[in-house]
Protein backbone atom coordinates (compact mmCIF):
# COMPACT_ATOMS: atom_id res chain seq x y z
CA UNK A 1 0.00 0.00 0.00
CA UNK A 2 1.12 3.73 -1.42
CA UNK A 3 0.31 6.51 1.19
CA UNK A 4 1.62 9.96 0.41
CA UNK A 5 3.57 11.96 3.29
CA UNK A 6 5.06 15.42 4.12
CA UNK A 7 8.12 15.67 6.17
CA UNK A 8 9.50 18.80 7.57
CA UNK A 9 13.19 18.53 9.18
CA UNK A 10 15.16 21.64 10.68
CA UNK A 11 18.97 20.86 10.21
CA UNK A 12 21.42 22.64 12.10
CA UNK A 13 22.52 26.19 11.40
CA UNK A 14 26.62 25.92 11.07
CA UNK A 15 25.93 23.68 8.41
CA UNK A 16 27.25 25.26 4.86
CA UNK A 17 25.44 24.96 1.73
CA UNK A 18 27.13 22.14 0.42
CA UNK A 19 26.92 20.15 3.63
CA UNK A 20 22.86 21.16 3.88
CA UNK A 21 22.66 19.76 0.26
CA UNK A 22 24.36 16.92 1.24
CA UNK A 23 22.20 16.24 3.74
CA UNK A 24 18.78 16.73 1.76
CA UNK A 25 20.53 14.48 -0.91
CA UNK A 26 20.99 11.70 1.65
CA UNK A 27 16.91 11.70 2.59
CA UNK A 28 16.05 11.89 -0.84
CA UNK A 29 17.92 8.96 -1.85
CA UNK A 30 16.88 7.41 1.18
CA UNK A 31 13.42 7.52 0.03
CA UNK A 32 13.90 6.78 -3.34
CA UNK A 33 16.11 3.62 -2.94
CA UNK A 34 12.98 2.13 -0.83
CA UNK A 35 10.24 2.52 -3.39
CA UNK A 36 9.18 5.80 -2.79
CA UNK A 37 8.52 8.30 -5.11
CA UNK A 38 9.18 12.20 -4.52
CA UNK A 39 6.35 14.74 -5.12
CA UNK A 40 7.63 17.91 -4.27
CA UNK A 41 10.46 19.58 -2.26
CA UNK A 42 10.76 22.71 -0.90
CA UNK A 43 13.79 24.25 0.79
CA UNK A 44 12.95 26.91 3.20
CA UNK A 45 16.44 28.40 4.09
CA UNK A 46 17.92 29.59 7.36
CA UNK A 47 14.92 30.35 9.55
CA UNK A 48 14.06 31.43 13.11
CA UNK A 49 13.14 28.90 15.44
CA UNK A 50 10.43 30.39 18.13
CA UNK A 51 12.23 29.11 21.00
CA UNK A 52 15.77 27.60 21.14
CA UNK A 53 16.79 24.08 20.30
CA UNK A 54 19.75 22.82 21.25
CA UNK A 55 20.65 26.26 22.39
CA UNK A 56 20.36 27.15 18.28
CA UNK A 57 18.16 29.95 17.39
CA UNK A 58 18.35 29.20 14.16
CA UNK A 59 17.96 26.61 11.18
CA UNK A 60 17.49 25.29 8.23
CA UNK A 61 14.41 23.98 6.99
CA UNK A 62 13.46 21.75 4.03
CA UNK A 63 10.41 20.13 3.17
CA UNK A 64 9.95 16.92 1.20
CA UNK A 65 6.41 15.63 -0.22
CA UNK A 66 6.84 12.06 -0.97
CA UNK A 67 5.01 8.54 -1.59
CA UNK A 68 5.91 5.51 0.28
CA UNK A 69 5.01 2.47 1.94
CA UNK A 70 4.14 3.38 5.65
CA UNK A 71 6.42 0.59 6.77
CA UNK A 72 8.88 3.26 5.47
CA UNK A 73 8.43 6.50 7.50
CA UNK A 74 9.77 4.33 10.61
CA UNK A 75 13.12 4.06 9.10
CA UNK A 76 13.22 7.43 7.95
CA UNK A 77 12.53 8.55 11.30
CA UNK A 78 15.00 6.79 12.61
CA UNK A 79 17.60 7.88 10.19
CA UNK A 80 16.62 11.27 11.54
CA UNK A 81 17.19 10.40 14.73
CA UNK A 82 20.57 9.09 14.39
CA UNK A 83 21.49 12.51 12.99
CA UNK A 84 23.16 14.83 14.65
CA UNK A 85 22.68 17.52 11.77
CA UNK A 86 19.13 16.91 12.53
CA UNK A 87 17.33 19.14 15.34
CA UNK A 88 13.93 18.84 14.44
CA UNK A 89 11.56 16.50 12.16
CA UNK A 90 8.20 15.87 11.51
CA UNK A 91 5.98 13.66 8.96
CA UNK A 92 2.75 13.61 8.83
CA UNK A 93 0.74 11.36 5.99
CA UNK A 94 -1.61 13.35 4.16
CA UNK A 95 -5.40 12.71 3.49
CA UNK A 96 -7.40 13.93 0.01
CA UNK A 97 -8.08 17.66 1.36
CA UNK A 98 -4.41 18.36 2.27
CA UNK A 99 -2.92 16.53 -0.48
CA UNK A 100 -5.47 18.66 -2.55
CA UNK A 101 -4.10 21.87 -0.42
CA UNK A 102 -0.93 20.69 -0.66
CA UNK A 103 -1.05 21.02 -4.90
CA UNK A 104 -3.05 23.90 -4.65
CA UNK A 105 -0.13 25.46 -2.47
CA UNK A 106 2.23 24.22 -4.98
CA UNK A 107 1.07 25.97 -7.88
CA UNK A 108 0.15 29.19 -6.09
CA UNK A 109 4.00 29.32 -5.00
CA UNK A 110 4.87 28.50 -8.54
CA UNK A 111 2.73 31.58 -9.96
CA UNK A 112 3.95 33.68 -7.36
CA UNK A 113 7.78 32.71 -8.08
CA UNK A 114 7.28 33.46 -11.85
CA UNK A 115 5.47 36.75 -11.61
CA UNK A 116 8.34 37.58 -9.15
CA UNK A 117 11.06 36.68 -11.94
CA UNK A 118 9.94 37.95 -14.67
CA UNK A 119 7.59 40.90 -13.93
CA UNK A 120 8.88 43.24 -16.69
CA UNK A 121 7.67 40.36 -19.12
CA UNK A 122 4.27 40.53 -18.15
CA UNK A 123 3.73 43.72 -17.94
CA UNK A 124 4.79 44.71 -21.43
CA UNK A 125 2.13 42.46 -23.69
CA UNK A 126 -0.38 43.45 -21.28
CA UNK A 127 0.01 47.12 -22.21
CA UNK A 128 0.21 46.25 -25.85
CA UNK A 129 -3.00 44.42 -25.27
CA UNK A 130 -4.72 47.62 -24.06
CA UNK A 131 -3.41 49.34 -26.70
CA UNK A 132 -5.00 47.04 -29.24
CA UNK A 133 -8.42 47.49 -27.18
CA UNK A 134 -8.38 51.36 -27.24
CA UNK A 135 -8.32 50.96 -31.10
CA UNK B 1 -48.00 68.08 30.64
CA UNK B 2 -48.60 65.12 28.76
CA UNK B 3 -45.17 64.20 28.08
CA UNK B 4 -44.47 63.93 31.76
CA UNK B 5 -44.51 59.77 32.05
CA UNK B 6 -42.51 59.85 28.44
CA UNK B 7 -39.03 58.51 29.04
CA UNK B 8 -36.72 60.60 27.05
CA UNK B 9 -33.14 60.19 26.13
CA UNK B 10 -30.68 63.24 25.11
CA UNK B 11 -28.94 60.03 22.91
CA UNK B 12 -31.19 57.11 21.13
CA UNK B 13 -30.16 54.44 23.21
CA UNK B 14 -28.46 51.59 22.11
CA UNK B 15 -29.67 48.19 21.95
CA UNK B 16 -26.99 45.92 21.57
CA UNK B 17 -27.49 43.83 18.83
CA UNK B 18 -24.53 40.88 19.36
CA UNK B 19 -23.02 39.75 15.62
CA UNK B 20 -23.18 36.20 15.29
CA UNK B 21 -20.13 34.39 15.05
CA UNK B 22 -19.17 32.19 12.71
CA UNK B 23 -17.10 29.33 11.77
CA UNK B 24 -14.69 30.65 9.41
CA UNK B 25 -13.42 27.61 8.03
CA UNK B 26 -17.25 26.48 6.83
CA UNK B 27 -17.58 29.90 5.61
CA UNK B 28 -15.18 30.05 3.29
CA UNK B 29 -14.92 26.68 2.35
CA UNK B 30 -11.16 26.11 3.98
CA UNK B 31 -11.24 22.22 4.56
CA UNK B 32 -7.54 21.41 5.28
CA UNK B 33 -5.72 23.36 8.45
CA UNK B 34 -2.26 23.80 7.20
CA UNK B 35 0.46 23.58 10.15
CA UNK B 36 3.06 25.58 7.79
CA UNK B 37 1.28 28.64 7.69
CA UNK B 38 2.08 30.50 11.42
CA UNK B 39 0.69 33.28 10.44
CA UNK B 40 -2.72 31.70 9.72
CA UNK B 41 -2.91 29.72 13.19
CA UNK B 42 -1.54 32.73 15.10
CA UNK B 43 -5.43 34.05 14.48
CA UNK B 44 -6.55 31.44 16.86
CA UNK B 45 -3.92 32.22 19.40
CA UNK B 46 -3.93 34.59 22.25
CA UNK B 47 -1.00 36.79 23.40
CA UNK B 48 0.49 33.98 25.32
CA UNK B 49 0.18 31.55 22.48
CA UNK B 50 -2.24 29.33 23.81
CA UNK B 51 -5.08 28.38 21.58
CA UNK B 52 -8.38 30.58 21.98
CA UNK B 53 -11.34 28.70 23.30
CA UNK B 54 -14.27 28.04 20.36
CA UNK B 55 -16.90 30.31 22.43
CA UNK B 56 -14.40 33.07 21.53
CA UNK B 57 -13.55 31.98 18.14
CA UNK B 58 -16.45 30.61 16.83
CA UNK B 59 -14.97 27.80 15.10
CA UNK B 60 -17.08 24.44 14.45
CA UNK B 61 -16.02 21.40 16.58
CA UNK B 62 -14.84 19.88 13.59
CA UNK B 63 -12.12 22.12 12.84
CA UNK B 64 -11.05 23.39 16.45
CA UNK B 65 -9.62 19.49 16.69
CA UNK B 66 -7.94 20.49 13.39
CA UNK B 67 -6.95 23.60 14.59
CA UNK B 68 -5.69 22.48 17.58
CA UNK B 69 -3.89 19.54 16.17
CA UNK B 70 -1.95 22.27 13.43
CA UNK B 71 -1.11 24.14 16.33
CA UNK B 72 0.62 21.79 17.92
CA UNK B 73 2.43 20.38 15.00
CA UNK B 74 3.24 24.17 14.60
CA UNK B 75 4.86 24.55 17.76
CA UNK B 76 6.77 20.79 17.51
CA UNK B 77 8.53 22.07 14.31
CA UNK B 78 9.06 25.64 16.49
CA UNK B 79 7.15 27.68 14.24
CA UNK B 80 5.15 28.92 16.66
CA UNK B 81 6.54 29.30 20.34
CA UNK B 82 4.58 27.02 23.56
CA UNK B 83 4.99 29.28 25.68
CA UNK B 84 5.29 33.53 25.49
CA UNK B 85 4.28 36.99 25.95
CA UNK B 86 3.42 39.77 23.55
CA UNK B 87 2.65 37.18 20.65
CA UNK B 88 1.73 39.77 17.35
Amino acid sequence: MIKQYETVFIATPVLSDIQMKEAVAKYTKLITDNGGEIVYEEDWGLKQLAYPIQHKTSGFYYLIEFKADPQFVGTLETQYHRDERILRYLTVSLDKNAIAYAEHRRQTRAAKAAAAAAPQVEEAPKAEAEEADNE
Amino acid sequence: MANNNEIRYLNPPTVEVRKKKYCRFKKAGIKYVDYKDAEFLKKFLNEQGKILPRRITGTSLKFQRKVAQAVKRARSLALLPYVTDLLK
